[in-house]
């Protein structure tokens, strides 16, 4: 055990027992806040896959802004008087199964299957590779990202005005 | 010597898949659905960019991945304009409940 296996297990834990949390407590204010702990946890998964431009993104558009724009449609949606923030379930039971079923499923396929993978080698820091990938290779999708960003946004404003 | 190959990693993002599966499926609440929306995606993401380090892929992987994102913050921002505008129309947001179209 290396001290990359634990910090590997420690965030995988983190990140799978928070994200469990998630979907199976009732109080919906607390399943944000376990999604917080959720992307922190997957924020160090990027951190020891070496891929440290996505992972300061995550941290920053994840937890900075969805989670934020989550726990404003919470508060937005129910009247703060009203105390009762809770989420109802449906079909626990059937779903379970059905999600356990597709779950080993995926875990058999993965592990059956025989990935060519290449020794890990030390990298150095990936922003000046995605700055040229971005700017030559990928122009045109960054554009059109730019574009669908605008539009999506001001869609959601004029929506959310209305 | 690190034991932590990238079967580790496909575990964790298939596990974390089927949680947001789960959430998407038994949750009343749309902003819960949206979480596990959101877990969902995060599980592609682990994959891409774990079979990016490991493939030797280069930087296209994180790419990936980074366009992921973008596209999550304007599903998210788009979503939730649509579930404001269900709360003013029938001022509640759980799903099972909203079954009319037009009154």
């Amino acid at each position: 055990m290396t001290v990359y296996d634990i910090t590997f297990y420690l965030f995988a834990l983190i990140t799978l027992g928070s994200a469990f949390f998630v979907v199976t407590i009732r109080n919906i204010v607390y399943s944000a806040f376990f999604l917080l702990f959720t992307l922190f946890g997957i924020t160090g998964l990027y951190v020891l896959l070496s891929a440290d431009f996505i992972a300061i993104v995550q941290l920053v558009v994840y937890v900075g802004g969805i989670l934020v724009l989550l726990l404003f449609g919470v508060m937005l949606t129910h009247k703060i008087t009203n105390v009762q923030i809770k989420s109802g379930t449906l079909q626990i039971i059937p779903s379970a199964i059905a999600v356990i079923v597709l779950a080993f499923a995926l875990i058999k396929i993965f592990l059956s299957t025989n990935w060519k993978t290449f020794q890990l080698t030390a990298q150095n820091s990936s922003v000046q590779g995605l700055g040229v990938l971005l700017v030559n290779q990928y122009s045109v999708v960054f554009e059109l990202l730019g574009i669908l960003l605008l539009i999506a946004l001001i869609g959601a404003a004029s929506m959310a005005r209305r | 010597m690190i034991n932590i190959t990238l079967y580790h990693y496909l575990i964790v993002s298939s596990v974390l898949f089927c949680l947001g599966i789960f959430g998407v499926i038994t949750r009343k609440n749309a902003i819960m659905v949206l979480m596990g929306i959101e877990l969902i995606l995060n599980a592609a993401n682990i994959n891409f960019v774990a079979f990016a380090r490991y493939g030797n892929f280069g930087n296209s992987g994180q790419l990936a991945a980074l366009f992921v994102i973008i596209l999550a913050a304007a599903e998210a921002a788009i979503a939730m304009a649509i579930v404001l505008n269900i709360y003013k129309t029938f001022t509640n947001i759980n799903i099972d409940e909203i079954d009319t179209l037009k009154d």
